[in-house]
C-alpha cells in the first residue's frame, strides 16, 4: 500500500523530511527542559546560587522557545507536504478516472468513485499529516523520555521496564479487539444511512402506499443496531484507556517510593525525582498517542485500499498503437462477425456474430425490445467498448487503428442517459466544438428543435443550467443534448433513444431537419417508436443480441414478425 | 423537481440561538438524569484524584523523604502509608474515569438513537413539498454531518468541558494554596497564551473558510464529472476537464496548506508556551527557594500543576469550536423536527366491508374486495371510485398556476387518460387526487365526499400508484412486491407477478423471488423494474389505480404482451393513466389533453380524432410519414 502511495509524495519529499526532522528536534529540545529543572533544585537551591538559577532558567526558556520554533516549522512543513501529497493523489485519481473506459466505470459505481476521490483522499491526507508528525513524535518521545529517565536514574527507570509491557498489552488488546468492532459499527452506520437515502428517493412510493409506519419500523431496527454496535465498540475503549492510565499512576507511586528510598540513601537528589515524574507524564501521553495512531491507521487502511483499487484499475481501452495520422474520411461503418460480452465471458455474449455494412450517408433505424442489445451494438462504433471478437470498421479502418480523439470527434453519440453540466447553455453546447460560431450554435439548436425554448428563457443561450439555474424538462434536455452532438459536425451521428421524452411532433421535426441538413452524415437512430425509424433507409431489428432482420419498413412489415408485432402494438386503435 | 444530489459540504455556520438550542438538547438528557449525576460524580472523582495525587507530592517530599536524608535507619512507614493513600486516591480516580466514560456511552448513544428516530418519524410525516424544496444531500446531512457533530459534542465535548472546568478551578485553588507568587506568574503566562490563541483564531477563520469553499468546489466538480464521465468520453473532453480540475485542485492545495498550518500550529504553540511557563516557574521557584519562601516539595508539586494547568485550557479552546458547530447542527436538526407535518383533518376512513343479509353494508376485518367509507358516525357507503374535479386551480409556489380551473369526472370503472407535453400538469392532477399537495381553489369529490374529509392514509390506501420512477427497496423481489400489501400471501405475490408479466423474468433471476435487489434495483433493467412496480400495485388491489408513465420504459411489444394482464388489473377499477405514448391511452373512456394547466380537449379516442385538434395533430404526428 505504502509503495503504491509513495510516488505521490513527489515534489514534497524534502518538506516531509523536514517536517519529521524538525519534530525530532522539538522532542530532543523538549525532553531536556525537565532535566535542567532538576539542576535548579539540586544545585541552585542547594547552593543558594541565584546566578546559577537565573542562568539555568534562561536556558530553559530559550530551549522552550527553540522547541516552539521547531514545532511551528514542523506544523508548516507537514501541512504543505500533506496538502501537496493529497493534491498529487487526487489529481492522478481524477485523471485515471477520466481515462477509464465505460467498462471500467461500470465496475465501480459512480457514487463509490466519488467517495474514493473525496472522503478517502481526505482521510489519507490526514493520515499523511500525522505520519510525518505524530507518528514520528510519539515513538520518539517514548524513547527520548525513557533515555532521559535512565540518565537521571537507571534504578528508577526499571519501573518503566515493568510498566511498558503492560501498556503494550493494553494497547495490543485495544488494537486487536476494538478495531473489528469499530469496523462493524461503521458498516452499520453506512447501512442506516443507505436506508435513509432509500427512503428519501422513494418518498412518493412510501406515501402512496401509506407505508410510513413500515418504514419507521425498518429504520428503528437499523438505528438500534447502530446504537448496540456503538456501545459494543466504545465499551472496550473506555475500559482500555483508564487501565493504561492506571498503569502510569502505579508507576508514579512506585517511583515515589523507590525515589524516596534512593534520596534518603543519598543516591538521588530531590530535583531528580521531580523531573523524573515529569518524564512519566510524557511517556504516558506518548503511549496514548501511539494508541490513537493505530486507530487512525486502521481507519485509513480501508481508504487506502479503496484508492489502490482505482489506481490498479487498468483502462481497458487505449489508443497507444493507433495511427495519429489516420483520419476518418467517410461515414461508412462495418461490423464483421462481431461478438461482445460485458463480462468478457465469451460463453455469455450480449452480442452474437453481428455482421452489418452501413454506407456513408445512410440513415439506419434500430428497433428491438428492452435488453435486445441495441445500445450495446452502437456503443462499439465510437469504441466506448471494445468488441470481444470480430472487427468494427469505420471508413474502412478498424476502430482500434484510430486515435480515440479522432474517432470520437467523427462519431457523435447522444447517449440514452445523458447529462448537461453546470454552466450556461452555450457552455454546454460548445462541448461539441469549442470554436463554434454563434450561427453554428443556433443552426444546431434549430435542427434539434431547441432554439424555440432556449430563446424563451430570459437569458437565452446564457441561461445557467444545473444547481442554482434553470431546470430544463426531460424533453428539453434531450434536445439540447442532440444540439450539442450536432455542433461537432460529425461523420456519423448516433441517437440512442434520444427523443423518448420529446413529443412525437417535435421528434418528427428533428428527424426532418437531420435528413435535410445532414444528408452526407451517416445517421443511426435507436428508438422505441416505429414512427421514429420507419423513414430510415434501412431498419435493423434486434432480438436478444442478434440481428433478426434488416430492411425497409415495407420489407420488414412483410417478413419480420417481431417488427410487425411492434408496429401493431403501436398502431392499434387507428381507424 | 430536484433529483437526488450528493451532500454538498456545508459552510461554517454559527448557531442562531445557542442558548435555546442548548436548553433543548438538555431536554433530551432528562431520562438520563440519574446517570448524568453519576457521570458528574465520576468526573469530579477523576479530576479530583489527579489534583490531589499531585498535591501529595509536597508532603511526600517534605515530610516523609527529606527529613530522613542521610539517616541510617529511616522510618519508611510514613512514606509507605502516604503512598498507600496516594494509590487509593488514584484508584478511586480511575474508577471515576471508567464510570463516567461508561455511562456517557449510554447517554450519548441513547440520545442519538432518540434523535434519529424522531427525525425519521418526523420525516415520514412531512408533506411532499418539503422534499421538493430540498436536495436529498441536504436532508441526508441532518443524519450524517449534523448528527455526527452532536455525537462528538455529547460524548466528548460536554464531558471535557466539565472536567476541564473542574481541573482548572481545582488546580488554580491548589496553586494558590501552594504559592500565590508563582500562581501570579502562571496567570500572566495564561493571559499571554490566550492572546496568542485569539490572534491565531482571528486570522485563521478566513483561511478555514477559503479551504471549505475550495473543498466544496473540488467535490462538486468531481461529482459532476464522474457522473457525466460517459458524456465526457463521448465528446473527448478529458483534456479540458483535467485542465480545469488541475486549477481547482491547485487552489485547494494552497488553501489546505494555509488552513491546516494554522490548525496544526496551535498544538506546538500551546505545548511549548507551557514549557516556557514551566521554565519561568522553575527559575522563579528556585529563587524563592533560595530566599526560603518555598520548599522543595511545594516547588515539585507546583511544577506538576504548571504542566497540567495549560492542558485543560487548550482543551476548552479546542472544544469550543466543536460545540459551536454541534449547536449549529442541532439547530438544523431541530428545524427539521419543527417542520409542520402534513395536516390531516379527514375523519372518514376506508374499511373492508361485505354485503350484509339485509342487503346493506357491514364492516368486517378480512378482505372482501368490497370497501366502504366509514363516517365518524359509523355509517358506511360503498367505495366505488367516482372522482370529480370541480374548478380546481393549483399552484406549487403560490405564484404560477400549474392547473387552471380544471373540471373533470371519472365514473366508477372508467379509464381516464391524460395526454400533454412535459409540464402541462398531468402528474400534478394525480398528485392532487392522493393529496400529495392540497388545492387552493375548487374541490375534488371522491364518491361524493370532498377528499379533505377523508383521512390521508385511507385516501392513499384506496389509490394504487405506479410511478414513472419505479423505486424499489433493498430486499428480495418478493418483499418488493409485498410492499403493496404487507399481508399478501406468497401465492398472491406470484399471481400479481404473473399479471404484470414479471413472473417469467423473476423466475430466471438467480434466486427467483428471493433474489435480493440492491441499490434501487440497479441490477434490473428499467423495464423490469416497471413490471415489478405494476405487480406491486396489483398486489395492493386498490379500488382506484393511477398509472403515471407506468409503462414508459417497457417496449411496446412487451407492453402489448402485458396488455391482457393490465386489462384484468384495470377491470372494475377507476384508472387514471398518464402516458406519452398514445398507444397506451387509446382505449380509454376519456382522454384529457392538457396544455399549460388547462384541459383543452376531452373525449374518447374517436371523438378526439374527429375533432381534428391537438390530439389529432399529436396522433398524426406519429404517423405523418405513412
Amino acid at each position: 500500500m505504502i509503495r503504491k502511495l509513495f510516488p505521490y509524495t513527489k515534489g514534497y519529499r524534502l518538506k516531509s523530511l523536514l517536517a519529521a526532522l524538525t519534530i525530532v528536534g522539538e522532542v530532543v529540545v523538549e525532553v531536556n527542559i525537565p532535566f535542567l529543572m532538576a539542576d535548579i533544585v539540586n544545585i541552585g537551591i542547594a547552593n543558594r546560587d541565584t546566578g546559577f538559577i537565573l542562568q539555568r532558567g534562561l536556558m530553559m526558556i530559550l530551549m522552550a522557545l527553540l522547541s516552539l520554533g521547531l514545532g511551528m516549522l514542523s506544523a508548516r512543513f507537514a501541512s504543505v507536504a500533506s496538502a501537496g501529497f493529497a493534491k498529487n493523489l487526487r489529481g492522478d485519481l481524477f485523471e485515471r478516472v477520466q481515462a477509464f473506459s465505460f467498462a471500467n466505470v461500470d465496475r465501480f459505481s459512480t457514487a463509490s468513485l466519488i467517495t474514493r476521490l473525496t472522503t478517502d483522499v481526505n482521510t489519507i491526507q490526514n493520515t499523511y499529516m500525522s505520519a510525518v508528525r505524530t507518528f514520528i513524535r510519539a515513538p520518539f518521545m517514548l524513547v527520548a523520555a525513557t533515555i532521559m529517565a535512565v540518565r537521571i536514574s537507571a534504578d528508577l527507570a526499571v519501573v518503566f521496564l515493568f510498566a511498558l509491557p503492560f501498556m503494550a498489552v493494553f494497547v495490543g488488546i485495544f488494537a486487536v479487539k476494538t478495531f473489528p468492532r469499530f469496523k462493524a459499527m461503521l458498516s452499520k452506520i453506512d447501512a442506516m444511512n443507505a436506508s435513509v437515502q432509500e427512503n428519501l428517493t422513494a418518498m412518493r412510493v412510501v406515501k402512496a402506499y401509506v407505508r410510513e409506519e413500515h418504514e419507521d419500523e425498518k429504520f428503528t431496527f437499523s438505528a438500534k443496531e447502530v446504537r448496540d454496535y456503538q456501545i459494543k465498540a466504545e465499551k472496550l475503549l473506555v475500559t482500555a484507556m483508564p487501565l493504561a492510565q492506571y498503569v502510569v499512576y502505579i508507576c508514579m507511586v512506585a517511583v515515589c517510593y523507590m525515589g524516596g528510598v534512593h534520596i534518603i540513601g543519598g543516591k538521588l537528589l530531590s530535583g531528580d525525582l521531580i523531573s523524573f515524574i515529569s518524564y512519566i507524564g510524557q511517556v504516558l501521553s506518548a503511549v496514548m498517542m501511539v494508541a490513537m495512531m493505530m486507530v487512525m491507521l486502521v481507519m485509513s487502511k480501508a481508504s487506502a485500499s479503496r484508492i489502490a483499487e482505482v489506481l490498479d484499475e487498468k483502462p481497458s481501452i487505449n489508443d497507444d498503437e493507433a495511427d495519429a495520422e489516420l483520419n476518418v474520411n467517410d461515414g461508412s461503418i462495418e461490423f464483421d462477425d462481431v461478438s461482445f460480452s460485458y463480462s468478457g465471458d465469451e460463453g455469455n455474449p450480449n452480442l452474437e456474430h453481428i455482421s452489418l455494412r452501413i454506407a456513408s450517408g445512410e440513415t439506419i433505424g434500430i428497433i428491438g425490445g428492452t435488453g435486445s442489445a441495441k445500445s450495446t451494438l452502437v456503443q462499439l462504433i465510437p469504441r466506448l467498448y471494445d468488441a470481444t471478437s470480430g472487427s468494427v470498421r469505420v471508413a474502412g479502418h478498424d476502430v482500434r487503428e484510430y486515435k480515440l480523439d479522432t474517432l470520437r470527434r467523427s462519431v457523435s453519440m447522444v447517449l440514452q442517459k445523458n447529462v448537461l453540466f453546470s454552466g450556461t447553455i452555450r457552455d454546454n453546447l460548445k462541448w461539441g466544438d469549442e470554436n463554434a460560431s454563434e450561427e453554428e450554435i443556433e443552426a444546431a439548436c434549430s435542427a434539434a428543435a431547441a432554439d424555440g425554448f432556449v430563446k424563451s428563457f430570459p437569458d437565452g443561450y446564457d441561461t445557467e443550467l444545473g444547481q442554482g439555474g434553470v431546470n430544463v424538462s426531460g424533453g428539453q434536455k434531450q434536445r439540447l443534448c442532440i444540439a450539442r452532438a450536432l455542433i461537432s459536425k460529425p461523420r456519423i451521428i448516433i441517437l440512442d433513444d434520444s427523443t423518448s421524452a420529446v413529443d412525437t411532433a417535435t421528434d418528427a421535426a428533428i428527424r426532418k431537419a437531420l435528413r435535410e441538413e445532414l444528408s452526407s452524415t451517416t445517421t443511426i437512430i435507436i428508438a422505441q417508436r416505429i414512427s421514429s425509424v420507419m423513414d430510415a433507409d434501412r431498419i435493423v431489428v434486434m432480438d436478444e443480441g442478434r440481428i433478426s432482420d434488416i430492411g425497409t419498413h415495407e420489407e420488414l412489415m412483410q417478413r419480420s414478425e417481431i417488427y410487425r408485432e411492434v408496429y401493431i402494438s403501436q398502431q392499434k386503435g387507428v381507424a | 423537481m430536484p433529483g437526488p444530489k450528493h451532500g454538498k459540504t456545508q459552510g461554517f455556520a454559527k448557531p442562531k440561538d445557542a442558548k435555546g438550542t442548548f436548553r433543548r438538547i438538555l431536554g433530551y438528557f432528562k431520562p438520563y438524569r440519574w446517570q448524568l449525576i453519576a457521570v458528574f460524580i465520576g468526573i469530579v472523582l477523576s479530576s479530583g484524584a489527579n489534583i490531589a495525587g499531585t498535591y501529595m507530592l509536597k508532603p511526600i517530599i517534605n515530610v516523609y523523604i527529606l527529613p530522613w536524608v542521610g539517616s541510617e535507619k529511616p522510618d519508611l512507614t510514613g512514606l509507605v502509608g502516604q503512598l498507600a493513600i496516594m494509590a487509593a486516591v488514584y484508584t478511586l480516580g480511575i474508577f471515576g474515569t471508567f464510570i463516567f466514560n461508561r455511562l456517557m456511552i449510554n447517554v450519548s448513544t441513547g440520545t442519538l438513537l432518540k434523535l434519529r428516530l424522531e427525525m425519521f418519524t418526523k420525516m415520514q410525516t412531512l408533506p411532499i413539498s418539503y422534499f421538493d424544496k430540498r436536495t436529498h444531500g441536504e436532508i441526508m446531512s441532518r443524519y450524517t454531518n449534523d448528527t455526527d457533530a452532536m455525537r462528538e459534542m455529547i460524548s466528548n465535548g460536554l464531558p471535557s468541558f466539565i472536567s476541564s472546568g473542574i481541573r482548572i478551578i481545582g488546580v488554580f485553588i491548589m496553586m494558590i494554596v501552594l504559592n500565590p507568587i508563582l500562581t501570579a506568574i502562571c496567570i500572566v503566562m495564561l493571559v499571554l497564551m490566550s492572546l496568542v490563541t485569539k490572534l491565531i483564531a482571528k486570522n485563521s477563520s478566513r483561511f478555514f473558510k477559503a479551504r471549505q469553499e475550495s473543498v466544496g468546489k473540488v467535490n462538486g466538480y468531481i461529482e459532476e464529472m464522474i457522473e457525466g464521465q460517459k458524456v465526457v468520453k463521448v465528446f473527448c473532453h478529458e483534456q479540458a476537464v483535467n485542465a480545469r480540475f488541475d486549477e481547482l485542485n491547485e487552489e485547494l492545495r494552497r488553501n489546505t496548506a494555509a488552513a491546516s498550518t494554522l490548525g496544526s500550529i496551535m498544538g506546538p504553540i500551546m505545548n511549548n508556551l507551557s514549557h516556557v511557563t514551566y521554565a519561568i516557574v522553575a527559575a522563579s521557584g528556585g529563587l524563592l527557594g533560595v530566599a526560603g519562601i518555598i520548599d522543595i516539595g511545594t516547588l515539585g508539586a507546583f511544577l506538576q500543576y504548571t504542566r497540567s494547568f495549560s492542558m485543560p485550557i487548550a482543551e476548552i479552546s479546542q472544544q469550543a469550536n466543536n460545540v459551536l458547530s454541534a449547536l449549529a447542527g442541532a439547530e438544523r436538526i431541530f428545524a427539521l423536527l419543527d417542520e409542520p407535518s402534513e395536516t390531516d383533518e379527514g375523519k372518514i376512513t376506508m374499511v373492508n366491508a361485505r354485503i350484509a343479509e339485509d342487503g346493506g353494508l357491514e364492516e368486517c376485518a378480512e378482505r372482501t374486495g368490497i370497501w366502504a367509507w366509514k363516517r365518524p358516525d359509523g355509517s358506511l357507503t360503498r367505495v366505488r371510485g367516482d372522482v370529480r374535479f370541480n374548478h380546481v386551480t393549483f399552484s406549487y409556489d403560490g405564484e404560477v398556476d400549474v392547473l387552471n380551473d380544471v373540471s373533470l369526472y371519472a365514473k366508477p370503472g372508467q379509464k381516464i387518460a391524460f395526454v400533454g407535453s412535459t409540464g402541462a400538469g398531468k402528474t400534478t392532477i394525480t398528485n392532487l387526487i392522493n393529496r400529495f399537495y392540497d388545492i387552493q381553489q375548487g374541490e375534488i369529490i371522491y364518491d361524493g365526499i370532498p377528499i379533505k374529509e377523508i383521512s390521508k392514509a385511507s385516501l392513499r390506501r384506496s389509490l394504487g400508484m405506479v410511478l414513472q420512477d419505479t423505486h424499489l427497496f433493498t430486499g428480495t423481489v418478493r418483499e418488493n412486491i409485498r410492499y403493496g400489501r404487507l399481508d399478501a400471501t406468497d401465492e398472491e405475490i406470484v399471481a400479481a407477478a404473473k399479471l404484470a408479466n414479471a413472473h417469467y423474468f423473476i423466475s430466471h433471476l438467480p434466486e427467483g423471488y428471493d433474489t435480493v435487489l440492491t441499490a434501487d434495483g440497479a441490477n434490473l433493467s428499467q423495464g423490469q423494474r416497471q413490471l415489478l412496480a405494476i405487480a406491486r400495485a396489483a398486489v395492493a388491489d386498490p379500488p382506484v389505480l393511477i398509472l403515471d408513465e407506468a409503462t414508459s420504459s417497457i417496449d411496446t411489444r412487451t407492453e402489448a404482451h402485458i396488455e391482457r394482464g393490465m386489462d384484468s388489473l384495470m377491470k372494475d377499477r377507476t384508472v387514471f393513466v398518464i402516458a406519452h405514448r398514445l398507444s397506451t391511452v387509446r382505449n380509454s373512456n376519456a382522454i384529457m389533453v392538457l396544455e399549460h394547466g388547462r384541459i383543452i380537449e376531452r373525449g374518447d379516442h374517436d371523438d378526439l380524432i374527429r375533432q381534428h385538434g391537438k390530439y389529432y395533430q399529436l396522433y398524426m404526428g406519429m404517423f405523418e410519414l405513412s
